[in-house]
C-alpha cells in the first residue's frame, strides 16, 4: 500500500504545482505546461521502454522525435501538385532506387562469403547508387525548390488526417530505430550512446537540408489541427452561449451594455485558447493513459520478465535460450516508436515544424534527466519524471527571478550585478535540472519513484 | 617465531559468511610453502587475507614480529609482500621494461640494478624487453608477473595460481624459476591447484579443507599421507 | 603553373583549414580519451569543460586590453592560459571531488557516470552563461595575417592567393607543442607510465603501490591543459560562442572513438582524420579541375560531393562506419 501512497502524494503535488500555476499565472499557462508535460511523459516512458526494461541507453531521442514531427507534415500537408508534376517522378524513381539497392546488397550479402570481393562490390553497389541518385535527384529539387519558394518549395505530404499521423510517426522512429538498432545495438552500453547521439544529429541534419521533402529550416506552419480553431470558436453562438453561462455571476455585476458586451468578449477570446488547449490535453491523457495500460501489461507480462531478466543478467538469459539481440532489437523500436509518436504529437500541438529548433540539449538529455529522475522501469515514475522535470524546465526561470529579487532586495535597481543576473535568469534553468540530475542520482539513484520488485 | 605469519585468520566478502575460519599459515625465508585444498575451500581467500585486500574479523597477520593487521594492501607492499594475482597480472599494454619499472614504482632508489637482476633470472625477458607484454606468449607473461613482482627485492612473495592455463613443460619451467627465486632467500607462498607437483618443489604445505587448516606437513609428509593422497591428490 | 595554381588552390581551403580544425578536435579528442581511459567514463560535459576554460580566456583577455597589456603581434589570449587553466583545473577538480569521486569510489558501471557527467554538463552550461551570456565573442587582437593572399600573388606571380591567418599557424603550432609534451610525459616519466599502468589494469597498479588519489589528480591536470588550450585555439580561430562549443562534443567524440577511445596516439590522428573528411568530401572541386583539366574537359557543375549542410554528418558517418567494422578504432597497438 505504501508503494501506491507514493506515486499518489508524488501526482497530487503536481497537480497541485499545475493549479497554482494556473491561479498565479494564467490558465493558459497552466495548460501549455501541462500538455507540454503530458508529451514530455510519453517521451519519457518511450526511453524508459529501453532504459528501464532492457537497459538500452538511447541518446537518439532527437532523432525520433524529429521524424515524428516530420510525419505530421507528410501525412497531413495538402499535396503540392505543382512540385509533384515537376519532380515527383525523379523522386519516386530514387525511391526505387534506395529499395532496389537495399535487395542488392542483402542478396550479396546471402549468396556470396564474407570475403574482401563481398565487400568491394557492396561498397561498389553503394557507390553507384549514391551517383544514380543524386544525377536523377538534383535537377527533380532544384524544380520542386524552385515551385513558389517563400511558401512552398516541397512536395507537400498526403493531406490526410492529422491524428493518423501520429501513428506513422510511431512507424518512421520505429523505421529509423530498425536500422540503428542494427547498426548500434552490440556496442557496449557508452558506445551506444554516443552513437546514437550522433546519428540523431544526422537524421536532423537530413531534415533541415532536404528542403523538397518539409521545406528544411524554412519551416512548416499552419498545419492541421485535430482540434478547432480559436477563430471558429469565437464566432460560434453556442461556444458565446456556454462562456455567457459560464460567467453570468461575473457579467451580471455590469450594467452597463456596451461594458458587458466587452467584457463578454474578451472572456470568449480567453475561453477559446483556454478550449482549444483543454481539446489538446483531453486527446495527449488519452494516448497517455493507453501507452500506460499497455506497458503496464507488458511489463508485468511473461515478455516484461523476461526483458528484465536479460537485463540484469544478460550473460544468463541468453544461456537459457533467450535471443537477447532479438529481443533488444525490438524494445529499442517499440521504445523509439512511442518517442516518434510524442514527437507528432508536439507538432501537432504547436501547429508548426521547425526542423531547426531541434537540439541535443532540450530533446535528448533533457529527456534523459525525465527518465532517471522519475524512476527508471516504473511507468508511473516515468510519467511523473515528464511532468516534474518539464515543470521544473518551464519554471526554473521566474523561480530564479524570484530568488534572484530576494537576495539582492538590498542592492539599488542600477547595480550591475544586479542587473546581469536578472538578465541571465533563462540560463538557471540548466543549473536548476542539472543540480537535481546529480541531487537524484547521488541520493536516489533509482529515481523518486523507483521499481518494485515484485515477488512472485 | 616464523618470519611471516597469518594466525587464526577469520575472513569473509563484505557482510557475506566467513570464507576462512580461524585458518592459520606461516612462512620462513628461503622456503617454499604451498597452500592445497579443494574447490571454494579457501584458498585464495586466505591469501587475499594475508596480503589485506579483505579485512581480518578476527586474528592477525604479523611480517618480522610487526602486526600489520591494519595495514592496506599498498601499505603491505612497502613492507615487502608482493602478489602475483591469478588472472591479469600484468600490464598487457605496457612493455616488459615498463612492467618492471612499474613493479618497482614504489622504490626511490636507482633500480637499473634490479632490472639487470631480473633480466639474469629471466633471461627471455631480457630479450623481449621493448615489446609490449600482450604480444608474448603465456609463460613470457608469468615471467614478466614474476619479475613485475620480485622488483620492490620482496622478502614474501605470494603467487596465486601461477602455473593455471599454462602447458606442463610451461609449468615445470615456471617451477624452475620460483626454485631460483627461493634461492634469493625470499619466503614464497603459493596456491596451487596441481597439488603433487606444487608439493614436489615445496618445503611444506597445508591442506585446508572448507576454510580450516586440515592438514599441514613437509611436503613429502603430505605427498605420503594415506587420507592426503586418498582425498587431494587422486592417487 | 597550372597545376601549381590547384596545388595552392588546395592548400588554401582544404589543407590548411583542416590541419587547423584537425587540431582542435585532437586536443579535445586526446581529453576525452584520457577521461575514458583512467578515469572510465565517457565524458558528455567534454565541450562544455572547453567552454568553461575559454570562457577564463575571454574574460582575463578583456581585462588585459582594458589595462593595456598586449602581447604584441601575437593574440593576447595566449598571455591568459595560464590562469585559464589553473581555473579550469580547479572547477575540475571541484566537480571531480563532489560528484566524480563518491561514483569512483563505489565503483559504478560507467554508464552511471556518463549519465552523471551529462548532470555536469547541465550545470556548466548554466555557469558559463550566468556568467558570460549565450552570445558570440571575439577576443582575437594581434596581427591576424601572416601572409594575405595579395601579397602571395604579387611575390609568386600566381592567379590563386595563399593566405595564412596568425591563428591557423598558433593552432598548429601550440598543438604540436602540447601534444608531444604530452606523449614525452605519458612514455617516458615515471609517472606517465604509472598512468597508463593504471589505464592498463587498476588492480595491479593499486598493488604495485601506485596511488590512484594522484593518478586521477593527474589525470584532471592534463585533461585541464588539454581543454583550456583547444578550447582557446578554437575560439581564436572561429569565435567564441557556448552553443557552439557543446556541438563540438559530438565531432570530438567521432574522433576519439575513430582512433580508438582510450588511445591518446589514435586520438590524435582522429581529429585529423575527421577535419580532412569533413572539408575533403564538402569541398566544391570545380576551380580545380579548371586548373588541371584541359579546356575541352571544363567541369559545369560544383563538383562538390556533399553540401557544407552536412559537415557533421560526414564525421558522424565516419564514425559509424568505423563503429561497424572496427569497433577498436583504425589504430591499432598500443594503447594509453
Amino acid at each position: 500500500m505504501r508503494q501506491y501512497s507514493n506515486v499518489i502524494t508524488a501526482y497530487l503535488i503536481m497537480t497541485i504545482l499545475i493549479i497554482l500555476v494556473g491561479v498565479f499565472q494564467s490558465w493558459a499557462i497552466a495548460l501549455t505546461i501541462l500538455n507540454y508535460c503530458l508529451i514530455s511523459a510519453v517521451m519519457t516512458m518511450g526511453a524508459n521502454i529501453q532504459w528501464g526494461y532492457a537497459g538500452l541507453i538511447n541518446f537518439g531521442i532527437m532523432g525520433y522525435t524529429a521524424l515524428g514531427g516530420l510525419a505530421v507534415v507528410l501525412v497531413s500537408v495538402a499535396p503540392v501538385g505543382e512540385a509533384w508534376k515537376l519532380g515527383g517522378l525523379n523522386m519516386m524513381i530514387c525511391v526505387g532506387i534506395i529499395v532496389g539497392m537495399i535487395f542488392l546488397i542483402r542478396y550479396v550479402l546471402k549468396k556470396i562469403e564474407k570475403s574482401k570481393k563481398r565487400s568491394y562490390l557492396i561498397a561498389a553497389i553503394i557507390v553507384i547508387g549514391l551517383l544514380l541518385l543524386r544525377f536523377i535527384s538534383a535537377p527533380a529539387i532544384e524544380s520542386i525548390e524552385s515551385v513558389e519558394p517563400a511558401k512552398t518549395g516541397f512536395l507537400g505530404g498526403l493531406g490526410m488526417p492529422v491524428l493518423f499521423s501520429w501513428i506513422v510517426g510511431g512507424f518512421f522512429a520505429g523505421g529509423l530505430a530498425y536500422i540503428i538498432g542494427k547498426i548500434a545495438l552490440g556496442l557496449r552500453a557508452d558506445y551506444l550512446a554516443i552513437a546514437t547521439l550522433l546519428i540523431a544529429e544526422i537524421v536532423v541534419s537530413i531534415v533541415k537540408h532536404e528542403e523538397w521533402l518539409a521545406r528544411g529550416v524554412k519551416n512548416v506552419i499552419g498545419l492541421k489541427r485535430p482540434a478547432p480553431y480559436e477563430i471558429d470558436l469565437q464566432t460560434s453562438p453556442w461556444f458565446i452561449n456556454l462562456v455567457e453561462k459560464f460567467h453570468s455571476a461575473k457579467l451580471e455585476l455590469i450594467n452597463s451594455i456596451s461594458e458587458r458586451q466587452d467584457m463578454l468578449n474578451q472572456m470568449v477570446i480567453d475561453a477559446s485558447s483556454i478550449y482549444v488547449k483543454l481539446c489538446f490535453s483531453g486527446l495527449f491523457l488519452t494516448v497517455v493513459i493507453i501507452l500506460l495500460i499497455i506497458t503496464q501489461k507488458a511489463l508485468y507480462s511473461p515478455w516484461g520478465r523476461k526483458m528484465r531478466a536479460i537485463r540484469d543478467n544478460e550473460e544468463a538469459a541468453s544461456a537459457m535460450g533467450k535471443n537477447v539481440v532479438k529481443e533488444h532489437l525490438l524494445i529499442f523500436i517499440l521504445g523509439s516508436a512511442v518517442v516518434g509518436i510524442a514527437g507528432a504529437m508536439m507538432v501537432t500541438h504547436d501547429g508548426l515544424f521547425t526542423p531547426g529548433s531541434y537540439r541535443p540539449m532540450r530533446y535528448t538529455f533533457v529527456i534523459w534527466v525525465m527518465v532517471i529522475v522519475g524512476g527508471t522501469g516504473n511507468n508511473f515514475g516515468a510519467i511523473l519524471g515528464g511532468f516534474a522535470v518539464w515543470f521544473l524546465w518551464v519554471q526554473a526561470a521566474p523561480i530564479a527571478l524570484f530568488v534572484i529579487n530576494l537576495l539582492t532586495s538590498h542592492l539599488p535597481e542600477t547595480n550591475e550585478i544586479k542587473i546581469h543576473l536578472i538578465n541571465s535568469a533563462p540560463y538557471f534553468r540548466f543549473l536548476l535540472v542539472g543540480i537535481g540530475l546529480l541531487l537524484i542520482m547521488r541520493y536516489r539513484p533509482r529515481g523518486i519513484l523507483p521499481e518494485k520488485i515484485i515477488k512472485q | 617465531m616464523p618470519f611471516f605469519e597469518g594466525n587464526k585468520m577469520t575472513a569473509g566478502y563484505g557482510d557475506g559468511p566467513d570464507i576462512i575460519t580461524s585458518c592459520s599459515i606461516n612462512v620462513d625465508r628461503g622456503e617454499i610453502v604451498a597452500i592445497l585444498g579443494p574447490n571454494g575451500a579457501g584458498k585464495s581467500t586466505a591469501m587475499k587475507a594475508m596480503l589485506g585486500l579483505l579485512n581480518l574479523k578476527s586474528g592477525s597477520v604479523s611480517i618480522d614480529g610487526d602486526d600489520i593487521s591494519s595495514l592496506t594492501p599498498q601499505d603491505r607492499v612497502k613492507k615487502g609482500i608482493s602478489f602475483v594475482p591469478q588472472t591479469r597480472n600484468v600490464f598487457a599494454e605496457l612493455t616488459v621494461k615498463e612492467n618492471l619499472e612499474i613493479g618497482a614504482f614504489l622504490r626511490k632508489d636507482n633500480i637499473n640494478k634490479v632490472i639487470e637482476e631480473i633480466y639474469e633470472l629471466f633471461p627471455i625477458l631480457k630479450e623481449k624487453r621493448s615489446q609490449v607484454v600482450g604480444q608474448l606468449s603465456g609463460g613470457q607473461r608469468q615471467q614478466v608477473a614474476l619479475g613485475r613482482a620480485l622488483m620492490i627485492r620482496p622478502s614474501v612473495l605470494m603467487l596465486d595460481e601461477p602455473t593455471a592455463g599454462v602447458s606442463p613443460i610451461v609449468m615445470d619451467e615456471l617451477f624452475q624459476h620460483i626454485l631460483k627465486v627461493k634461492e634469493t632467500n625470499v619466503a614464497i607462498i603459493m596456491v596451487e591447484q596441481n597439488a603433487k607437483q606444487a608439493l614436489s618443489i615445496s618445503d611444506r604445505g597445508y591442506v585446508l579443507v572448507t576454510g580450516e587448516n586440515k592438514f599441514e606437513g613437509s611436503g613429502n609428509e603430505l605427498l605420503k599421507d594415506p587420507e592426503v593422497r586418498r582425498s587431494f591428490l587422486g592417487a | 603553373m597550372d597545376l601549381l595554381n590547384a596545388i595552392i588552390l588546395l592548400l588554401n581551403y582544404t589543407v590548411i583549414p583542416a590541419l587547423t580544425y584537425g587540431s582542435q578536435l585532437a586536443l579535445g579528442a586526446i581529453f576525452v580519451t584520457l577521461v575514458y581511459g583512467i578515469l572510465r567514463f565517457a565524458n558528455f560535459a567534454t565541450g562544455d569543460m572547453m567552454s568553461f576554460g575559454t570562457m577564463f580566456a575571454v574574460l582575463l583577455t578583456y581585462y588585459f586590453q582594458s589595462l593595456g597589456i598586449s602581447f604584441g603581434v601575437l593574440p593576447t589570449a595566449l598571455l591568459t592560459i595560464p590562469f585559464a587553466i589553473f581555473m579550469m583545473i580547479l572547477y575540475m577538480l571541484t566537480i571531480d571531488k563532489f560528484v566524480f569521486s563518491y561514483y569512483r569510489v563505489k565503483k559504478s558501471p560507467p554508464v552511471q557516470l556518463a549519465m552523471v557527467s551529462v548532470g555536469v554538463m547541465f550545470v556548466t552550461q548554466a555557469i558559463i552563461r550566468i556568467i558570460i551570456g549565450p552570445s558570440d565573442k571575439r577576443f582575437l587582437d594581434g596581427e591576424k595575417f601572416i601572409l594575405k593572399a595579395t601579397e602571395f600573388k604579387e611575390m609568386t606571380g600566381l592567379n590563386e592567393g595563399l593566405t595564412i591567418k596568425s591563428t591557423q599557424v598558433i593552432t598548429i603550432f601550440v598543438t604540436l607543442i602540447v601534444v608531444s609534451i604530452m606523449f614525452w610525459f605519458l612514455n617516458k616519466t615515471k609517472t606517465g607510465t604509472s598512468m597508463r599502468a593504471y589505464s592498463d589494469n587498476e588492480d595491479l597498479a593499486l598493488l604495485s603501490g601506485i596511488d590512484p588519489k594522484k593518478v586521477v589528480l593527474i589525470t584532471w591536470v592534463i585533461a585541464g591543459v588539454l581543454a583550456t588550450i583547444g578550447g582557446i585555439l578554437y575560439g581564436l580561430d572561429k569565435s567564441y560562442r557556448p552553443f557552439v562549443y557543446f556541438n563540438n562534443m559530438l565531432p570530438i567524440f567521432a574522433a576519439a572513438i575513430v582512433g580508438g577511445i582510450g588511445n591518446p596516439y589514435g586520438a590524435f590522428f582522429g581529429g585529423y582524420v575527421i577535419a580532412f573528411a569533413e572539408i575533403f568530401l564538402t569541398y566544391a572541386y570545380k576551380r580545380f579541375f579548371i586548373y588541371i583539366l584541359p579546356d575541352s574537359l571544363e567541369p559545369n557543375s560544383m563538383i562538390q560531393l556533399l553540401s557544407t549542410d552536412y559537415k557533421f554528418a560526414i564525421s558522424f558517418s565516419i564514425l559509424v562506419i568505423v563503429l561497424l567494422f572496427r569497433p577498436s578504432g583504425i589504430f591499432e597497438g598500443k594503447k594509453i
